[in-house]
């Protein structure tokens, strides 16, 4: 339940892997509003070409990115599925701790006014 | 007047997943809460319609934990550990494996808490070790995933690591 993390394979762990690199992130945040070059994603960055396209074989590792069918300018384009189960996962994550928190700050408001009462109740 | 902070999840590195909560109270209540079995049965329930049935936790450096749980329809599930840093009020670090495990080896579950002015932040982290891991076990979210569209992805990215830039 935590608790319950179905975490784990190797392609989650590649999804968060790539995501936890802020560069990859932006190339992502971009290819949502559609497909691009590596030139064009390479624009807003100061980074090389090269460089670009080293952290896009991390996306498409992953499976997050894919290359669309134009031969000459191999257009990047977003692959959602992975992206959305990385997400549902940590959704349903949250979720559960989210519960588990409210019900600990219920709990700690009880404790509170119990050692209010009572100072030396509690050490 | 409780406000308690939001919670944040990020996912720093492929085998760790941080939690970080603030609570409107002192360390010392937050630890008890954290420690105490009777206490924890109160809170540490996950999705609705479990109930804690068994919460054991030795609370000593090498001592054991052992915890169950109920759903409304009969399902059990247990998980438990050993402690490997015991700090009060500061610091709990164990380790975790799940009865029916679905992912490989042991997991590392480290709450660090910290107080400010009153309150109290729990940075929980949960660390992995997924080397040998073979497939993705997200069952559910592979079957839900494909409905889901863009608008999760601004929610997951704004999980990613802080501090890392932009």
């Amino acid at each position: 339940m935590q608790l319950a993390p179905r975490i784990a394979g190797a392609r989650l762990d590649a999804i968060f892997a790539a995501l936890a690199d802020p560069t990859r992130r932006a190339i992502i945040a971009r290819l949502t509003s559609g497909e691009a070059s590596v030139m064009e994603l390479a624009e807003p960055f100061a980074m090389s070409q090269p460089a670009i396209s080293k952290h896009l074989k991390v996306l498409e590792r992953a499976g997050l990115v894919s290359r669309g069918r134009d031969a000459q300018r191999r257009p990047r384009r977003l692959e959602p599925k992975p992206l959305a189960e990385a997400s549902e996962w940590l959704e349903r994550f949250r979720k559960n701790w989210e519960g588990n928190f409210q019900r600990l700050d219920t709990l700690l408001d009880e404790l509170k006014s119990a050692q209010k009462k009572s100072p030396h109740a509690k050490r | 007047m409780t406000s308690p902070g939001s919670l944040k999840v990020t996912t720093p590195s492929d085998r760790e997943i941080v939690l970080t909560r603030g609570f409107d109270a002192p360390r010392k209540l937050v630890w008890e809460a954290l420690t105490t079995p009777a206490l924890l049965k109160r809170w540490l329930l996950g999705p609705p319609g479990w109930t804690m049935t068994t919460c054991e936790l030795d609370l000593r450096v090498g001592g054991a934990y052992r915890y169950e749980w109920r759903k409304e329809d009969g399902t059990v599930m247990g998980m438990g550990g050993l402690l490997r840093e015991v700090v009060a009020p500061e610091r709990l670090i164990a380790t975790e494996r799940f009865d029916q495990s679905w992912y490989p080896g042991e997991g590392l579950v480290s709450q660090v808490l910290t107080e400010q002015g009153g309150r109290t932040t729990i940075t929980m982290t949960l660390r992995y070790e997924s080397k040998e891991a073979r497939d993705m076990v997200v069952k559910s979210g592979a079957t839900s995933g494909m409905e889901l569209g863009y608008a999760r992805l601004a929610e997951l990215l704004a999980a990613a690591p802080a501090g890392s830039g932009r």
